[in-house]
Formats: C-alpha cells, sequence, structure tokens
C-alpha cells in the first residue's frame, strides 16, 4: 500500500516559553504557558484547540489527559508523546495524520518540562526500567556515560577528534549568540571547549547539553484554516519514525534514519543537498555526526571530513542547529525534542531574525531520543517546506 | 596499587556512609541472587536460547516468557570505556573518578559494566562478573581477562568485595579449632588486627596458645551469652572493627526426645541467637558509622550458621532451630547494616569435623576449609556461603524440593 | 534489757561487728564447669530492663538469672543423690534456725598455698580442737584457705590444667569425723565446691557432698574474708532464697562477730 502524503497539512506558531535553569515550578505551569503563547500568537481561542498533544518528563503523576482538566480544555484528539528527543517529530506526524484524517482541526502540540534543583537526578534514576537496573547503578552518570561510550567508540572506529566535536559546539554558539532565549550568552573558542574539564572522558563540559526548564509549541493545521487565520506556516513534506533499530549492533552506530531515510526523501521528492539548513538532535556532538551520515549528507564514518569542510554557521556553508541547538540553548527535558521543530518553523516562515537563512526553502528536522538502555531508542526526521 | 592506609587522623570527621542507586525491579534481583552466591548468571531463553540483558520479562527474539537464570561465561570484548569525572550520585561522586565499560559478552548481549583498573583501553578483552555492590544488589564488573595477584587491590573493585587485606577483624570464639583455622587465614589474608574473643578463661583449649604467636593477634575476654562482656569489648574496641566474624557456638547433638527439659536448647538459643543479637546491638552502630570510612572502612559482618539452619536436622534438632533462629535474625541484621554499605554473610558450613558432629559420617568441613571459604567469601564480595560437600547437597536438594528434603532427614 | 535489745545495742555502738562473707554477684565470677556433655548450670547474668529512659523513664531494674549454685551460695541436702530422701533437705523445708550457728574457722592457708591439692584430714581439725576447743554442735565448720582471694582472675580461681581443677578440700576421713562426731550444721569452703578440685579420684568421690548431704548437714561455698573471723566466737547467718525444693541459692552470707 502506498503512503499517503501529507498534503494539507500546515505546521504553523513557533513559540518558546523562555528557558531558565532552574524552576520552582511544576511541567504543567511551562505547558500552560506554552500553550497560553500558541493561542496569543495564533488569535484562537482556548476553545478552538479540539487536539493536544503533549510531551514532557516532568508530568507525573499527571500525563496529558490530567493537563486537559488542569489547563481547562476538551479536545476530541489526545495524544502524550514521552518520547524525549524524538518528541518533536513524532508529536508533528500524528497531529498531521489527525488534521488530514477530520479527527483534530487545530492541534496544540506542547512539550515542556520544569527542572528543579534535583529533578534530573530523579529523572535519570526512574528513566525506564533497564536504565534503572543497568544504567544508573553505574556511575549514576546519566547520558553522559552512555555518550561516553559512544563518542569513545566513534573517534576510535572513524578518527573523529575532539577539534570536530568542537567545531561543531563553538558553531551552534556563534548562532545561539543570535538567539534571545539561547541560555548561553557568551562566545565559545575552540581552545575554550578544548580546555574544559573533563565529565566522562572523552566527553568534556561543551559536549553536554546542560538541564533547564522550559517549554515549546507548535499548531498543526489544515492549510485552509492557517491561511484563513492568516498565519505563516510551513508544510510538512515528509516524515519516518523507527525505534530499536538494529538492535542487534553490539554499539550504536547508527539509527533508524538509516533505515529510513530513502523513504523520507522520497516523500519530500527533494534529497539532501537540497536542504536548505538541517537541525540534529544535538545533546552530545557525535549524535549530530551519526544524524548526518545516516540522513545522507555524507556516508558512514565520513562525518569527521565533513564536518572539517563546513562552517555551520545560520549564514555558513551548511547552516546546522541554527538557534544554537541543545548544547547553547540548554536541554529543556522534552522541549529538547522540540527545540528544532520550533526552529525550524521559524527559518520557514521568516521569524528567524539575525540568524534567518538566507532564502531558506526546505529544511530538515531530527529528532533522536530514549536512552533506555545503551543506546537511544527513538529516531525520527521530518522535512518541510514553504 | 594498594598502599596500606595511613593511621586514621582522629580530629577529622568519618564520612558518612552512602551507597549506591539501590532500586532495581523485581526481574533484575535474579542477578543479585546469582552474585550473592558469586555466580554470574544471565536469563536464557528457554525456547531459543537467547541471552539476554538487561533482565526482562520476555525473550526479545521469541518472546517467550520462560526465561531461566543460566551460569555464563562473562567473556567479552571492551567495546568502549569512559573515566566518569561527574556522577549525579553521592556515592559515586565521592568516589570519582570512576571507571566504566561497555562491554559485548560472548554469549550475545552488551553490557555496561564497572571497570577495573587492570583492563587496558578498548579494544580489550575481559571477563565480566556480577559482584554485590555496597547497596548489596548486583552489579556487572568487567576485570582483566587473567587473573593477577594484586586484582584484588583494585580501588573500584575494593569498593565490591570486603578483602580483609588491611583491614581490623574481630573473630568471637578462638576456641575452637575452626575459629583458630579463621584467625590464621584471616592473618594470611593480610588482616591488619585481630582481636580474638575468648570465653570462660579458665578452660585451656589446645591451640589457643598458640594464636599468641600470631603478630597481629589481640586475645580479649568475650563472652557473647554476657551482655556486660560483649557491651564492654564493643566500647573497647566497636569503632575500630572492619570485619566482625562471629563464630561462637553452642552445639549439642540432640533431638526434642532424647534430651530431657529445656536448657541444652536454651543454651544454645543464648549463644547461637541471643549472640548474635547482643553483638548486633553493640556492634552494630558502630560499625553502621563507619561504612565508607576509607580503605579500610568497615566492610562485613560473617555469621557463621549451619546448612542446618536451611531446614532441619533432626538428631541435632535444638541446634537446627537455634540456626534457623540466628539465620532469620542475620536477615534482619542485614537489613539493618545495608544502609551503611556493610555486607552480611551467612555461612552454612555443612557438618563441621568437630567433636560435636563426631558420629555423623564423612564428608564434614575441616577447620581450615571453613576458615578458607570464608576468607573467599569476603574476598569475592559474596553474602551467602555453603561450604562443603553435605551443604552443597542439602542446598541443591533444598532448592530442588524442601519438602522432599525434610521427609530425606526424618527417615 | 531484753537479749535482742542488747544485742541491737551493741550492735549499734559497733561492738559488734559484720563481715562480709560474700562474692559479688556478677557474670565473670567463675562458675562450677562440668564435662560439657552433662547439663550445665547457668553462670550469673544480668540484662537492664529499663533505666530511666524509654523503657522505664524513672527507674533502673534488672533481670538477672543464675543457677542455684552459683557465686556465694549454700548447698541444701537434696542437691546430693546421698540426701535426696531426707526430711526437710530442700531450701524451703529447712527449719531456719539451721541457717545460723557459731563458726568454727580452721585456717588452712599456709598449707593451700603451697599445694593447691591440699586436702584438710581428720588429724588437723583435732590439732585445731588440741588449740581452740571442741567444734561444738550444730557448728559451721569453714575451711579458711585465701582461696577467695584469688577470684579478681578466674583463671587463678579456677585453677584447672588437662588433669581438671585443683583446689583444696576436705578428705573423706575428715568429714565422716565432722559428721558423725562433732554434728556440724554444715561445711564452707572459699573455693568452687566444698569439695577438694581432684575429689572426684577420693573415695568415695566428692565425699564431702556425699556424707554431709546424706547426714543432712549442708555446704557453703565461695565464701570470702574468712581471714577477718576469729577461730571461734563468730556467729554465721547463711540463709538461703527460699526456694521451693531448692538444691541450694546464692547467698548473702554474714558473720557476726564482736569486736576487741
Amino acid at each position: 500500500m502506498t503512503r499517503k502524503g501529507y498534503e494539507g497539512v500546515a505546521v504553523a506558531v513557533p513559540v518558546t516559553v523562555p528557558y531558565v535553569r532552574y524552576s520552582i515550578r511544576a511541567a504543567h505551569w511551562w505547558l500552560a504557558r506554552s500553550l497560553a503563547e500558541l493561542l496569543k500568537s495564533s488569535g484562537l481561542k482556548k476553545s478552538d484547540v479540539d487536539g493536544l498533544s503533549v510531551s514532557s518528563f516532568t508530568l507525573a503523576p499527571d500525563t496529558a489527559i490530567g493537563l486537559t482538566q488542569h489547563l481547562g480544555l476538551s479536545p476530541r484528539w489526545l495524544d502524550y508523546v514521552p518520547l524525549g528527543g524524538a518528541s518533536g517529530v513524532v508529536a508533528l506526524r500524528r497531529a498531521a495524520r489527525a488534521v488530514q484524517a477530520g479527527d483534530a482541526d487545530i492541534v496544540a502540540c506542547i512539550a515542556g518540562d520544569t527542572n528543579h534543583v534535583d529533578s534530573f537526578r530523579l529523572t535519570l534514576a526512574n528513566f525506564s526500567q533497564f536504565a534503572r537496573d543497568a544504567i544508573y547503578p553505574y556511575g549514576a552518570g546519566g547520558p553522559n556515560a552512555s555518550f561516553a561510550f559512544l563518542t569513545a567508540y566513534y573517534m576510535r572506529s572513524y578518527g573523529a577528534t575532539r577539534e570536530d566535536f568542537g567545531k561543531l559546539c563553538v558553531a551552534q554558539r556563534a548562532n545561539a549568540l543570535k538567539y534571545s532565549h539561547a541560555l548561553f550568552k557568551k562566545p565559545l573558542t575552540l581552545e575554550e571547549y578544548l580546555s574544559a574539564r573533563a565529565i566522562a572522558e572523552p566527553l568534556h563540559l561543551f559536549d553536554c547539553v546542560m538541564p533547564c526548564a522550559g517549554a515549546e509549541g507548535f499548531l498543526v493545521l489544515s492549510e485552509e484554516r492557517a491561511k484563513a487565520l492568516g498565519i505563516p506556516f510551513a508544510a510538512l513534506m515528509g516524515t519516518i519514525e523507527r525505534h530499536n533499530a538494529f538492535a542487534a549492533d553490539p554499539v550504536q552506530m547508527r539509527a533508524g534514519w538509516a533505515l529510513d531515510r530513502e523513504d523520507l526523501y522520497a516523500q519530500a521528492g527533494a534529497g539532501p543537498g537540497d536542504m536548505d539548513f538541517v537541525q540534529t538532535y544535538d545533546d552530545y556532538p557525535v549524535i549530530s555526526l551519526l544524524q548526518l551520515e545516516d540522513l545522507g549528507f555524507c556516508a558512514k564514518g565520513e562525518a569527521p571530513a565533513f564536518v572539517r569542510k563546513h562552517s555551520f554557521t545560520h549564514d555558513g556553508s551548511f547552516p546546522l542547529n541554527t538557534s544554537g541547538g541543545q548544547l547553547s540553548v540548554g536541554q529543556a527535558g522534552a522541549a529538547g525534542g522540540f527545540l528544532g521543530m520550533v526552529e525550524a518553523l521559524r527559518q520557514l516562515t521568516g521569524q528567524a531574525q539575525a540568524r534567518q537563512v538566507k532564502d531558506a526553502k526546505l529544511g530538515l528536522v531530527s529528532g533522536f531520543g530514549m536512552i533506555n538502555f545503551d543506546r537511544g531508542l527513538g529516531s525520527g526526521a521530518a522535512i518541510l517546506g514553504c | 596499587m594498594l598502599e596500606k592506609p595511613k593511621r586514621k587522623n582522629p580530629v577529622l570527621r568519618t564520612r558518612l556512609p552512602t551507597l549506591p542507586p539501590a532500586a532495581r525491579s523485581r526481574v533484575a534481583l535474579g542477578l543479585t541472587a546469582a552474585a550473592a552466591l558469586g555466580r554470574f548468571e544471565l536469563q536464557q531463553c528457554r525456547d531459543c536460547g537467547t541471552v539476554q540483558y538487561p533482565p526482562r520479562e520476555a525473550c526479545q527474539q521469541c518472546l517467550s516468557v520462560h526465561l531461566l537464570w543460566k551460569s555464563q561465561s562473562g567473556a567479552g570484548e571492551l567495546l568502549s570505556d569512559t573515566v566518569l569525572h561527574h556522577s549525579n550520585d553521592l556515592f559515586f561522586r565521592e568516589r570519582l573518578p570512576w571507571r566504566l565499560g561497555l562491554v559485548h559478552l560472548d554469549c550475545g548481549p552488551t553490557v555496561v559494566a564497572h571497570l577495573h583498573g587492570g583492563v587496558p583501553p578498548a579494544p580489550a578483552r575481559v571477563r565480566v562478573a556480577a559482584r554485590l555492590d555496597r547497596a548489596g544488589q548486583a552489579a556487572l564488573v568487567a576485570l582483566p581477562e587473567k587473573e593477577t595477584s594484586d586484582m584484588a587491590n583494585d580501588r573500584q573493585l575494593r569498593e565490591f568485595t570486603c578483602d580483609p587485606k588491611f583491614r581490623k577483624v574481630l573473630v568471637t570464639d578462638g576456641k575452637t579449632a575452626a575459629g583458630q583455622a579463621m584467625v590464621k587465614a584471616l592473618a594470611t589474608a593480610g588482616a591488619e588486627l585481630i582481636w580474638v574473643g575468648h570465653a570462660e578463661p579458665w578452660k585451656k583449649i589446645s591451640g589457643f596458645d598458640e594464636l599468641e604467636k600470631v603478630s597481629q593477634v589481640t586475645l580479649l575476654p568475650l563472652d557473647v551469652t554476657d551482655s556486660k562482656s560483649v557491651r564492654e569489648v564493643a566500647a573497647e574496641i566497636g569503632g575500630k572493627v572492619d570485619i566482625l566474624v562471629n563464630n561462637a557456638e553452642h552445639h549439642r547433638a540432640f533431638g526434642i526426645g532424647n534430651r530431657a527439659g529445656v536448657e541444652t536448647a536454651r543454651a544454645e538459643m543464648d549463644v547461637n541467637y541471643f549472640g548474635l543479637l547482643r553483638l548486633a546491638q553493640e556492634f552494630g552502630p558502630a560499625m553502621r558509622a563507619r561504612g565508607a570510612d576509607g580503605l579500610a572502612s568497615a566492610v562485613a559482618w560473617v555469621n557463621v550458621l549451619s546448612i542446618y539452619a536451611l531446614t532441619n536436622f533432626p538428631p541435632h534438632g535444638t541446634f537446627s532451630a537455634s540456626k534457623a533462629a540466628a539465620h532469620s535474625l542475620a536477615q534482619c541484621l542485614r537489613a539493618e547494616m545495608r544502609p551503611a554499605g556493610v555486607r552480611v554473610v551467612n555461612v552454612f558450613p555443612g557438618p563441621i569435623d568437630d567433636e560435636w558432629n563426631q558420629l555423623l559420617p564423612p564428608p564434614k568441613v575441616a577447620a581450615a576449609g571453613l576458615a578458607q571459604a570464608i576468607v573467599g567469601a569476603l574476598r569475592d564480595g559474596v553474602e551467602d556461603v555453603y561450604p562443603g560437600d553435605v551443604a552443597q547437597e542439602w542446598l541443591a536438594r533444598w532448592r530442588d524440593n524442601p519438602k522432599a528434603l525434610e521427609r530425606e532427614l526424618s527417615p | 534489757m531484753s537479749i535482742l535489745n542488747s544485742f541491737i545495742r551493741e550492735l549499734s555502738a559497733g561492738k559488734i561487728r559484720v563481715v562480709d562473707l560474700t562474692q559479688t554477684l556478677s557474670p565473670e565470677f567463675p562458675q562450677i564447669s562440668l564435662p560439657p556433655e552433662m547439663g550445665q548450670a547457668w553462670p550469673f547474668r544480668i540484662e537492664e530492663v529499663s533505666r530511666y529512659d524509654e523503657r522505664g523513664p524513672a527507674w533502673y531494674w534488672n533481670n538477672f538469672s543464675c543457677g542455684e549454685h552459683t557465686g556465694t551460695h549454700f548447698d541444701a541436702p537434696i542437691h546430693w543423690v546421698s540426701g535426696k530422701d531426707l526430711p526437710n533437705n530442700a531450701t524451703d523445708s529447712i527449719p531456719p534456725e539451721r541457717f545460723i550457728g557459731p563458726a568454727c574457722v580452721i585456717d588452712c592457708s599456709k598449707q593451700a598455698a603451697d599445694d593447691a591439692d591440699f586436702l584438710l584430714t581428720k588429724k588437723h581439725l583435732l590439732n585445731w580442737e588440741r588449740r581452740y576447743g571442741r567444734i561444738p554442735p550444730r557448728a559451721w565448720v569453714l575451711m579458711r584457705t585465701d582461696w577467695s582471694k584469688r577470684s579478681s582472675d578466674p583463671v587463678d580461681y579456677q585453677n584447672y590444667d588437662e588433669t581438671g581443677q585443683h583446689t583444696p578440700g576436705p578428705d573423706t576421713d575428715a568429714v565422716r569425723f565432722l559428721v558423725g562426731e562433732r554434728d556440724l550444721l554444715g561445711f564452707g569452703s572459699e573455693s568452687i565446691g566444698t569439695d577438694a578440685g581432684q575429689a572426684y579420684h577420693l573415695r568415695p568421690p566428692y565425699p564431702c557432698h556425699y556424707y554431709m548431704h546424706g547426714a543432712g548437714r549442708y555446704g557453703l561455698q565461695c565464701l570470702t574474708n574468712l581471714d577477718q573471723l576469729p577461730p571461734t566466737g563468730a556467729v554465721v547467718v547463711a540463709a538461703p532464697l527460699k526456694i521451693r525444693n531448692g538444691s541450694g541459692s546464692p547467698l548473702r552470707a554474714l558473720a557476726l562477730m564482736e569486736s576487741k
């Protein structure tokens, strides 16, 4: 059976609730503000929102349904997407189908998390059964340790150097300096990157995202409705999603993108070379390298050379993570999975201000999430256009 | 690799014990159950043979729910290694830097393991074992492929073991051949000081005078039936004892019908059960306070129980009952010592080759064999040990069918 | 003035001195040891019930446990098989006036110092009588050995070697003489047992227990301070606890003597 396209779906109204390092508020507070921003920016009333998609790590004991009562919503379509870094792409895919099918007219996709002083530790400790049994007792380093393994293995296998990872981090910081919501406000030099303290060798301070509180959101609705509302929007050209791909690989050097990228580009009628920018999921730089390979921008193992060839700033040779990525904006829990999506929408709707990629017509957003045990399980990607 | 710890600076605060993360799913406790015995077992599918890790409820290959815990070799390839310089957990934070490895086991799964300092950087061949951590839960440890003489000295590995080396030990009864053998074995294992308790000082026992010739030994009057004696000894040395070996035992070969009255049974309870209770009340608090006192912290409490604690051996019926009571109390002690990371090691020997088992046929556990089993348990960090062929056989029978063993013991 | 009034007056005036013949009951105090396969007497043990704490906020008290034959103690005739069928042979049935009697203190301290296995003979007793007069009827005959001075060291006090215990006591003839010819109330010693440590090898074994209890007489053991008593002239009060059918009891043994 041929896959149905995403024609007629509009993705619009990128909103960000400005991040803070620590918050005494609950996740509900952040999600409420995200929804309020969506309404304010779109001119919609709360009752117009008949679909709700929620992504959060810190909403417990509530889930999406509890939030409907908390926020006084009465949606006829409800989704809960606790997929971390994959949640932006996955929320969009599902919402798009709901809108196409008429199950909902306007879906608010919101993602947000709070960050109390101790919440990151608690999130790690209770992240998953496998993590609790087989990761957290091993030094409680959380994803730092897991990505240290991947990074070390990648460096050994493909000759990547710390300078390669550093180059991405430095370029993203340059992008972030033009994004007002980024928590990191100071330029980063390669020297500073290289001389930072070790966290989990070979990872050092600037290889690791900083947990924080924040929220993101966007709307999914029909093109007709978007036009009627007079809001700028992007079209969804194609998306993929895959979980627990290549389970037999002893160490994760590739993820679901490698399995599904042909499908992705076929849906979009475009190839990697047609992308005006790319937003990867970047909690650690090594995973951006895997995405560049698996999404076909270069061959497996050639990302280090690719990195050495490009500049990655919004105005450079391969605009990547143009708002700074999580590495320079901060990782607001599940909102981190929305960061690239929201930035892509801003780029494609001309709202990216000083960091606007010139003539951005087509962009790729990639998601990756849930280090359940030794690897990230969820991967997804979407190509948006205007 | 491991220097003899300096004398403790008495004006510095003793760090409070913390534990590594202890939460586990119930199914993961299968790993702990095996590690408590010093075994490395992973789930293996009964139907398709796939080895699984992390522990789970259903086979990732064929969805069978018949996953059996089976011994695995642990041989594997170190794919990647890291050194943590940051941790979100207090226990590890206090022990940084901490080395970890990602190991692809020959039997299939990839595992994350604590990495022994003797393993070279990846890629390297390693041997993965399951060890109890200070929280009493199993954790995987990747060891050098080949055993080396100083392996036990690894700073990280020592957090999993109860190695007597450089530690101060109390053996509660030096007046039995087994107790004397334990003292000698602990001395050979590098214990820094060994206090040896002895009750009823007027009773001469052969071999006892020999103990004084062991340079680490200090003899100490200690009668576990006398609360005052236990309290005074604990007041004197309780703050220094790193390993307490409670081998004080009263053993008479009687059941119910062949000994009138309760006096013998009461004496057995007084030593075997109440003795443990008295020791635990007096020594427990000080040992708990020193669960993280550097390289030679308080680390283990050894109870010499009996395989009869599992099921009653009617010819030694009241003794069996007292050991069953002690076993139950030892479980309580284990729970109470766990927050301090002090391991309670229960030893379940078969009949020891002593005068009270005179009429039992061989094989019997020699004093030296029992002592070696205890030192081995401390070095390997195991929690339950069953020395001797009889104990091993009874354990196997008991696991297979406890009711059948009960019948077999009451002909 | 009545006898008791004058007794009290003399006591108050310090003319009557009270000597405590009792060892302190403590867990360390050595108890009798039998071969390990036999039944054993409990040593003295004491457990705190409360001490002004959550177990009892305003009071301090203990539970203690011990055998009937613990510390300084009394042996009743029923203790030995030879006395098992006698009338009034247990701690509750002995007429109370029989707990009080004049003391004849036989000083064997020099001999015991030279020979732990020293046996008191009839000849020693006759020599004593030549010096201090005939042992009166219903007297406590106390064998002073100064053995009590060893009690701070349980090893020295028990004095075991591979052949068993070595402590002084009376020989068979001495016991028969005291019972048969002097009608004593009972025999007292400073060591564990009225019999010598090696009395198992005498005929009959443990003659002091055998004949003394067989004739309805009593034993006092683990006494102390006998060196403070005159050879004659003191009165000993040794009343056991009134244990039903008791074979003995820990004692607070007191001696009264006139001050010089």
